[in-house]
């Protein structure tokens, strides 16, 4: 039971580390670009494992940023990270050992929180162990790739394997919508809205960080004032 | 110079730690407001919506191939199939798609 539960997770990990050896391969290129070794690139990931932050985090080596400027520049680019945290925190068993969440804390990245909210709830920590055991080396390995040799993959390749991530996400969300109204009307108006964001003039300046933690508080927080859920309701949802 | 990289690494790496580890330590019994759960309830759908739209249409080479991937992987993934089919799915109608523009 335990072991299968494990090797569900694996499964479920292949297409993330699929997706994620394309983008940590791009990620290698700009880390030789920025003077970093393959080491030093590969370390980097293994300890952060977060896209948007490790990009960041290149141009203020760069450029020779301050360490100051280097964490609140994490803080603001990976503070959605908080937000994913609060939602796991409702889905693992309050009784379960404390150490669980120290190391299930490590694997919160969009990706491997996409799959373990959408797992049996109560979320059993050995299901992201085993998400975690195939996606964070696929980062590692996709860095260390692009570190020591931007030109292995060809770019047809790359450019069709970085949207497995994106069709994951798919996967998750678009499944509940047949059964519940509300999460289908939720989805579209945020696509929508995150799309306005994205190419209305002045909206278009703020960061893609910023617009995703805006536009989930805002959302979220309209639809409970307006669809509040019971617990009946929420039970019979599971899986996301 | 190599030492420096190192150090920025350590710094990055904790303060990301730190806002992954806070709310899943401090936040450890169940919450009972009802519009706090409906809210939590709510997050994962959005936060991952508005991941995906519209930014998988700049991930590919061509808006169209990544038009093609995201209408197909919504099918894929409405008739029920797993993380995996969908995800190949996605990454093989982008792959086809690129090789007739």
């Amino acid at each position: 039971m335990k072991k299968s539960v494990f090797l569900k997770g694996m499964k479920d990990g292949v297409p993330i580390a699929l997706g994620y050896i394309a983008v940590a391969f791009t990620l290698g290129i700009a880390a030789k670009n920025a003077g970093l070794s393959a080491l030093q690139s590969t370390v980097m990931s293994v300890t952060n494992t977060t896209s948007a932050g490790e990009f960041a985090a290149l141009g203020l080596i760069t450029s020779g940023a301050t360490f100051l400027e280097m964490a609140a520049t994490q803080l603001i680019i990976n503070l959605r990270y908080c937000l994913m945290s609060c939602a796991l925190s409702q889905r693992l068993d309050h009784k379960a050992p404390f150490w669980h969440r120290l190391l299930i804390a490590f694997g919160i990245t969009d990706e491997i929180f996409g799959v373990s909210i959408c797992a049996d709830t109560p979320l059993s920590p050995l299901y992201t162990y085993g998400v975690m055991s195939i996606a964070i080396p696929g980062w590692a390995f996709g860095t260390f790739l692009g570190t020591v040799s931007g030109s292995l993959l060809p770019a047809r390749l790359l450019s069709a394997l970085s949207v497995a991530l994106y069709g994951m996400f798919i996967a998750v969300i678009i499944p509940p919508c047949k059964k519940n109204r509300v999460i289908a009307v939720l989805i579209t108006v945020s696509m929508a809205v995150s799309a306005a964001f994205s190419y209305l003039p002045v909206l278009d300046q703020i960061s893609s960080g910023f617009r995703i933690i805006i536009l989930t508080v805002m959302i979220s927080g309209i639809a409970a004032v307006l669809f509040p859920i019971d617990e009946k309701e929420e039970a019979k949802n599971n899986g996301i | 110079m190599a030492y420096k990289i190192y150090l920025y690494i350590l710094v990055m790496a904790g303060v990301t730690y730190l806002i992954r580890v806070l709310p899943l330590t401090l936040i450890r019994r169940q919450i009972r407001n009802k519009t706090l759960r409906s809210f939590l309830y709510y997050v994962p759908y959005v936060t991952l919506a508005v991941m995906t739209f519209p930014a998988i249409l700049s991930a590919t080479s061509e808006i169209w191939s990544a038009l093609a991937a995201f209408l197909i992987a919504v099918v894929l993934a409405y008739r029920g199939g797993s993380l995996f089919k969908v995800a190949i799915g996605a990454c093989l109608t982008v792959f086809l798609t690129e090789l007739f523009i």
